[in-house]
């Protein structure tokens, strides 16, 4: 694959791409609550951006402060290269799609979609073609002359998503986006906003509290905590190589070990359990750390291989234990199994064959095996 | 059994519930209406009580009844009447309009004050309730008239010279009508903007709009009841109106609600008096139904 080809798709990976949001330094206090705590943050231009966390976070004051309707308490924003601080919110190059929608009940989807247009001034001619023209973009066509109460509330999203597309912003700032819809509808307009993204090739910004959604969504994802980024990077980075237990635990879950590095190289980690000095984790990755720092490691439950038969030869990453608790969901089944030295762990078993006369793997009580492999686990320093 | 036993008695509970403002208006509206609609086609005569009886017992024991229809006819053939009621409903339009254009923002800075100062300002506009009417009317006359508080401290500014005739004209009859009646003007104006999702007015802005726009295009279509409702409550009672123009416009205004008291009890002509307050009854409930013939249709579209 050609270097460049490479950047189309990871703009963020481009040294000589200027970005097309920026966010320097930027704080916003209400009273003595800081929401938002002096963040930066780079957006390049056609990413699908996903601001991920709990609720409070700060990550929907962040969307607002990029809308307009809330200014902040220091630091600065660019759009496109303008300083966007003291831009009304009206007069800014982006648009929002609301969590409520914020349908204007009193006008017909017709209206609602030709809304932006007619406040710029738009010759009637063609406002009445783009917004036919975005109708038939979000399948709205039969719905045109209906009043938002009449509409279902997955048809309510796509009149949202069409008014604030029509005024073709540079930037669309989508707040939960998905959290009023079904969980099937939800997924199938997952992809549709994809698709649109790519077909329009405008920058999105999606604030979302559901880290599946944001996982399937973005390019990249942000998390959020007490108003400052606890990482930043693609899905799969912020997956498969968290940096802190936080994110951990808050993308997916994950089996966490507290312990001491008794050896550290550069393409090996050993780490002693606190809990039991026999117990040894062995990761491939290499790290600059110290013997004897304190640290944690993490392993996801599907990363955790169980056995009801102990393994042939001596490996590294090997545990044994007790079946617990068993959470069947058919495509896959959750184990909750006690070690012997008493702690608890989760593992994750795709169902792949059908169990023959509805037995498990294990069952409740049974002594079983688990080991992962040395790439599979990561060791975090906070 | 039983949960039906239960229901039926439910049943005359509910029924029981809604006797009760049926009976309430019918023994305190109806009635009386009905008394006063009778009076209006009697014939006015000098005796207690001074109207002719509907119904009289013929000689032969046959019932006669005598319907008037006079009393109206009369309400067009002199024109201080119809020339009353098309001034009450200037007075009373220009009045609501006036409260509208005073109410609204007021409404408006109450619902978006912080909920402390919200109760504050609240406050404020009951407040006046406490202190009677009659009382707030009288005391405009002390700062209106020509030696009064507002004449005098103008003088003592240096402003004017000679007294300016404020009592007993015109604008004192607006002036006491819009300060009377403007708490019935911003309260349903702020119950209906206080409920508005401001979230529609940042998804305004959002689109493009300017305060101005978001206001013409938003706010006001989605505070259309509580203006039409505000409005009806200022109009109606403004309309037949009688201390206001009778304290403070003196002789120069002529309004339906003062014409009325003097049919009774200058002139004793109850069945004119009467058919004044009919008339002017079918003048105030017309506009009402207009406006809930204009909701039941938003209703069904």
């Amino acid at each position: 694959m050609p270097q460049d080809d490479n950047f189309a798709h990871r703009p963020w990976l481009d040294p000589d791409k200027d970005p097309f949001i920026k966010i320097r330094s930027v704080s916003k206090r209400f009273g003595d609550f800081t929401a938002v705590d002096n963040v930066d943050l780079d957006i390049y231009k056609g990413e699908l951006f996903c601001l991920l966390g709990g609720s409070g976070c700060g990550k929907s004051t962040l969307l607002r402060m990029l809308a307009g309707f809330e200014t902040p308490s220091s630091g600065e924003l660019f759009i496109d290269g303008e300083k966007i601080n003291d831009i009304p919110a009206y007069a800014r190059p982006v648009n929002m799609m609301f969590q409520s929608y914020a349908l204007f009940p009193h006008m017909t989807v017709e209206k609602n979609i030709a809304y932006g247009l007619q406040r710029d001034g738009v010759a009637k001619a063609e406002i009445k073609d783009r917004v036919s023209d975005m109708i038939k973009l979000v399948q709205l066509n039969d719905l045109a002359k209906r009043k938002p109460n009449q509409l279902s509330g997955g048809q309510c999203q796509r009149v949202a998503l069409a008014r604030a597309l029509i005024k073709q912003p540079k930037v669309l700032l989508l707040d939960e986006p998905l959290a009023a819809l079904d969980k099937r509808l939800r997924e199938q307009t997952q992809y549709e906003l994809m698709n649109l993204q790519d077909q329009l090739g405008i920058t999105f910004v999606v604030v979302t509290h559901d880290q599946e959604e944001a996982m399937t969504l973005s390019t990249r994802i942000a998390v959020m905590d007490k108003g400052k980024f606890v990482q930043t990077g693609t899905p799969t980075e912020i997956y498969e190589t968290p940096d802190s237990r936080f994110v951990a635990n808050f993308i997916g879950s994950a089996n966490i070990f507290q312990g001491h590095v008794v050896e550290s190289d550069r393409d090996r980690v050993v780490v002693r359990s606190v809990r039991d000095d026999n117990l040894l984790f062995y990761i491939d990755h290499g790290s600059d750390l110290q013997v004897n720092a304190k640290v944690w490691v993490a392993i996801r439950p599907e990363k955790v291989r169980i056995s009801t038969t102990p393994h042939a030869e001596a490996r590294s990453n090997q545990l044994a234990g007790i079946v617990h608790d068993i959470g069947y969901l058919g495509r896959l089944s959750n184990y909750k199994i006690k070690l012997d030295n008493g702690k608890m762990i989760d593992v994750t078993h795709p169902n792949q064959t059908r169990p023959k006369s509805g037995e498990h793997l294990a069952d409740w009580d049974e002594k079983v095996y688990l080991s992962w492999e040395p790439s599979s686990a990561v060791v975090l320093t906070q | 059994m039983a949960i039906d036993i239960g229901r039926k008695l439910q049943d005359r509970w509910k029924s029981l519930l809604v006797a009760v403002p049926f009976f309430w208006l019918l023994l305190f509206f109806l009635i009386p209406f009905v008394i006063v609609f009778k009076i209006s086609l009697a014939e006015s005569l000098i005796a207690s009580p001074p109207f002719s009886s509907l119904l009289t017992w013929g000689e032969e024991g046959e019932l006669k009844i005598r319907l008037l229809i006079e009393n109206y006819a009369y309400l067009f053939d002199d024109d201080l009447y119809v020339r009353a009621y098309l001034n009450s409903v200037k007075v009373a339009f220009i009045s609501t309009v006036i409260c509208l254009l005073i109410g609204y923002p007021m409404a408006y800075g109450i619902a978006r004050a912080n909920p402390t100062r919200r109760k504050i300002l609240l406050i404020l506009i009951i407040l006046p309730f406490w202190t009677s009417f009659l009382l707030r009317v009288y005391s405009w006359m002390g700062i209106l008239a020509d030696q009064g508080t507002l004449n005098n401290f103008l003088i003592w500014l240096g402003l004017i010279d000679e007294p300016i005739r404020m009592l007993y004209t015109q604008f004192a009859v607006y002036l006491g009508i819009v300060y009377s009646y403007l708490p019935f003007m911003i309260l349903p104006l702020y119950a209906n903007i206080e409920k508005l999702d401001w979230s529609l007015l940042e998804a305004a802005a959002d689109l493009g709009a300017k305060p101005i726009s978001t206001f013409f295009t938003v706010t006001v279509p989605m505070t259309i009841p509580g203006i039409i409702a505000g409005s009806l409550l200022v109009f109606i009672p403004a309309t037949g109106e009688y201390v206001i123009p009778d304290l403070l416009g003196g002789g120069n205004s002529l309004m339906i609600g003062k014409v009325l008291y003097n049919e009774f009890n200058s002139n004793h002509d109850w069945p004119v008096a009467s058919a004044v307050a009919i008339a002017l009854l079918i003048l105030l409930v017309l506009p009402m139904m207009l406006y809930q013939r204009y909701q039941s249709k938003q209703l069904q579209a």
